[in-house]
């Protein structure tokens, strides 16, 4: 079992907290996630380490309410405990040899993305940040972003908040002026990452995608995390969970990860529903 | 009395009404029959079926036990050699074993062995109220990797001789494939979880939720105080058969299917982890694994299950009571059947059609089978222009596993051969000092019984080695093992 230290709600549909877990506080790396089933009957779902306290033996975890897995965690208070959680998974951000980096973030993808960008802002690279929020109220980490950023761009859709239009508008206008970086990374909507690679083609600008495909195990044994990737015109399969997170944005079949992100699209919409009952009856 | 030429039958549930149950397939016999049975036994002076068990258990005489009335004898009898009679007397492939060098088979159906070794575990674990107890400290620390039957055997042999055992799991839940990949029906849950709980009576800690090689390496393990590891990390790395469609929605390993199923306890009525039920399925592969996968689909509520596989029945590598079973179920055998492709719907009018993705057929090349291959099996070769489509929803990929290449990679030193098993010697010892490995982690996947026997092999060569050194935190001169 583990310890909820810390929880805070960030926005109506963000929630951060900070789980007792020594043992993976003591060796994340950004870019790597864990895995938690919050009671003895859970789904185990996959979530970024969003930071860690070594001397408190937390890591923190920042997610998004989208299912029933999440609502149920979400009910978790601060004191409570959760049933499982392993990591840390996957492999950390390749950081070496990039001085100069454009992060480019959607949504809860910012969560994901603060970790790295505080990494290079630790490591003295030059960290250009671009958050995207479809509104205002779901606006998280700002104030994060400013702190390990050298320029920050913040996006609404809808423009209830600083520039209106998605993050591929500012992305386009910088490689147009001529600016360049040894690295794009981005986090967020599968979509969101499908047009920054395409925004960043024709500069040539290597990018690098966070992908997060359905998982289970989270060491290789499922193969249900799997992706193809178009290398050299051959095509290639790797698990995310174990080769990943972190892929060639060049290389992904976005279309067929989208499709197969949605693969229980329909029982997913029950379970929440039947979470979403059981706290309202509760 | 003249000799029953034949086995007496295990009782099971009636094809048409297990077919819709995960609860156990074979009921086990009563103590009459088992007593009946084991009368068939001769008790062979020269007791071939002894050298046919990969851990040599003494079944004649835990057989004489039996026709004693001594069912706790015949259980300490069995326990000398093999901690997990329970599991292998349900699971063990009886009859390319000990069953298969049986004398009376020469002539009749050979001494139902396994049924008898199940009957007198289930005795025990019914009846026996002693409890294991933790031995004396002896104040050596080692550390195990995986808690499939390898692992576990490891981890209760050393516990045995008073060694502070620690076994670190990966996943939720102890068991390996014993949890995730044995459905149900074959293996009830429970019985795992009984040899678990027994091992932490006798002192074993078991950490579920560490991978090693992750949380932590082999290298920290020694620096945390462990003397010795032994890897049991079995081979759970599902291979792809590299054919187009396979990322279509629908298609499974056979382990991310049975994983959802088991594991995740997908197969109850309101389940919070996801899996395909009903419609039409194919299975890929002829093994355990296979009918694993197909009986569990049939369960879930599939109107059809297929088995599709390049050879013939007789090369079917599975063990033959459970095609038995899945014939009396109703699974359709395709055999002399290769996939060339997976199908799916695609509607390119509507990119956001939900059908979009999904499975809807498999195209099958028939195959014949001509020349013997290495393997000494007749090698099956497409017939040309035999093609045809499998109308199915779902498809289940079970055509084998390799070692996962987790540890090999996050350890220096670790020598592995070409198909990724760790190679060891005779004693179970890797290329790295004080490192031992066993079961599936080393050999591929293979069996229960013969991940057994390798953690009873590396238990016995750790305490060899460790029993000369003085325990940490002890003086030299006070020796080890009081
Ligand atoms: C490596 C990785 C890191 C992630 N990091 C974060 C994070 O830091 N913060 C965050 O909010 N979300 C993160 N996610 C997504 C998060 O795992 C899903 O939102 C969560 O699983 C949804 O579960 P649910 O039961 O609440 O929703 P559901 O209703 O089950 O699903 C909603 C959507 O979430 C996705 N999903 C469902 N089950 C899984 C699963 N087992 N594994 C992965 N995705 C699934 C599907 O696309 C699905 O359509 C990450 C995913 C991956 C793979
Ligand atoms: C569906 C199915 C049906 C089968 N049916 C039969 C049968 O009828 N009869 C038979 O004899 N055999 C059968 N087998 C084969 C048999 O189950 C295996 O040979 C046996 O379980 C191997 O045991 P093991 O201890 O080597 O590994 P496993 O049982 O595979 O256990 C390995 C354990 O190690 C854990 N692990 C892996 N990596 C790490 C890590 N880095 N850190 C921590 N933990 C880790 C895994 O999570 C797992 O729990 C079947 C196998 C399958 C998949
Ligand atoms: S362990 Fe397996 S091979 Fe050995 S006697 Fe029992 S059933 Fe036969
Ligand atoms: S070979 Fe058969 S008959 Fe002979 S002792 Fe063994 S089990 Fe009994
Ligand atoms: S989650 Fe199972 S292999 Fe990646």
């Amino acid at each position: 079992m583990y310890r909820i230290a810390t929880r805070k709600t960030l926005n109506p549909t963000v929630t951060q907290m900070e789980i007792e877990a020594p043992l993976v506080a003591r060796k994340a790396r950004p870019g790597q996630f864990i895995i938690l089933r919050v009671d003895e009957e859970g789904e185990r779902i996959p979530l970024t380490v969003a930071g860690v306290d070594q001397a408190a033996g937390t890591v923190k975890i920042i997610f998004q309410i989208v299912g029933a897995t999440t609502e149920k965690l979400n009910h978790k208070q601060q004191g409570e405990f959760i049933q499982d959680f392993v990591g840390p998974l996957g492999q950390a951000t390749r950081t070496e040899g990039i001085r100069k980096v454009c992060i480019v973030g959607g949504g809860v993808g910012c969560a994901i993305a603060m970790p790295v960008a505080q990494e290079f802002h630790r490591l003295g690279a030059e960290v250009t940040s671009i958050i995207g929020f479809r509104n205002r109220d779901l606006l998280i980490l700002e104030d994060e972003f400013r702190a390990c950023s050298d320029r920050l761009i913040v996006m609404t859709d809808d423009g209830s908040y600083a520039r209106q239009g998605n993050v591929t508008v500012p992305l386009k206008e910088m490689l147009e002026a001529g600016e360049t970086f040894d690295e794009i990374i981005t986090i967020g909507p599968l979509i969101m990452m499908k047009f920054v690679v395409a925004a960043a083609k024709p500069f040539g600008v290597p990018v690098t995608v966070s992908m997060n495909p359905i998982m289970i195990d989270g060491t290789g044994m499922c193969g249900g995390c799997r992706l193809t990737l178009n290398q050299d015109g051959r095509k290639v399969t790797r698990f995310a969970c174990v080769d990943g997170p972190d892929f060639n944005g060049y290389e992904i079949d976005f279309d067929e990860a989208m499709s197969r992100s949605r693969m229980y699209a329909d029982f997913e919409r029950h379970a929440y529903e039947e979470a979403c009952n059981l706290f309202r009856n509760a | 009395m003249a000799l029953n030429p034949k086995k007496h039958e295990m009782p099971t549930q009636a094809p048409e009404v297990r077919a819709h149950n995960f609860d156990e397939v074979a009921l086990g016999y009563s103590a009459e029959i088992a007593v009946e049975e084991a009368a068939r036994c001769l008790n062979c002076r020269n007791r071939p079926c002894v050298a046919g068990c990969p851990v040599n258990i003494n079944i004649p005489d835990f057989i004489t036990r039996i026709k004693m009335n001594d069912f706790e004898g015949a259980y300490q009898v069995i326990s000398q050699a093999s901690s997990l009679p329970a599991v292998c007397g349900r699971v063990c492939p009886q009859e390319t074993q000990c069953e298969s060098k049986c004398t009376l088979g020469i002539k009749f159906e050979p001494v139902g062995i396994g049924r008898l070794e199940r009957f007198v575990a289930d005795w025990h674990n019914a009846n026996a109220t002693e409890k294991a107890k933790a031995p004396a400290a002896n104040g050596h620390r080692v550390a195990v990797v995986g808690s499939g039957p390898s692992g576990l055997t490891c981890a209760g042999d050393l516990a045995r001789k008073g060694y502070k055992v620690t076994v670190f799991e990966a996943l939720h839940t102890a068991g390996g494939v014993l949890v995730y990949g044995i459905p149900e029906f074959r293996l009830p849950k429970a019985i795992v979880a009984r040899e678990v709980e027994s091992l932490k009576e006798m002192g074993v800690d078991v950490e579920t939720n560490v991978v090693i090689g992750k949380t932590l390496t082999v290298d920290e393990l020694f620096d945390m105080g462990f003397e010795a590891v032994f890897i049991g990390s079995g081979a759970g790395l599902p291979n792809f058969m590299d054919i187009p469609g396979e990322s279509l929605k629908g298609v499974y390993s056979a382990n991310e299917f049975l994983t959802r199923s088991n594991l995740m306890k997908a197969y109850r009525d309101d389940p919070e982890t996801p899996i395909m039920k009903g419609g039409r399925v194919a299975v890929v592969g002829g093994g355990n694994v296979a009918m694993d996968a197909a009986r569990t689909a049939l369960r879930l509520g599939a109107e059809k299950v297929y088995i599709v596989y390049r050879r013939s029945m007789e090369e079917l590598p599975a063990r033959r009571e459970e095609v038995e079973h899945a014939q009396e179920e109703g699974i359709d055998f395709r055999l002399l059947c290769n996939p060339t492709e997976i199908l799916g719907y695609e509607n390119p009018e509507d990119r956001r059609d939900p059908k979009n993705g999904f499975v809807t057929g498999m195209r099958c090349i028939r195959m014949e089978l001509g020349e013997p291959d290495a393997s000494g099996r007749r090698r099956p070769v497409p017939v040309a222009g035999s093609e045809f489509v499998l109308d199915v929803d779902a498809v289940v990929m079970a055509i084998g596993t390799s070692p996962n290449p987790l540890i090999k990679s996050t350890t220096k030193g670790l020598e592995v051969n070409r198909r990724g098993g760790i190679i060891v010697n005779e004693d179970g010892l890797t290329s790295r000092e004080g490192v031992y490995a066993g079961g599936d982690a080393v050999t591929g996947a293979a069996t229960v019984i013969s991940a057994m026997g390798a953690g009873k092999v590396a238990a016995k060569a750790i305490d060899r080695c460790l029993r000369k050194k003085p325990a940490p935190g002890q003086a030299p001169e006070s020796g080890s093992g009081t």
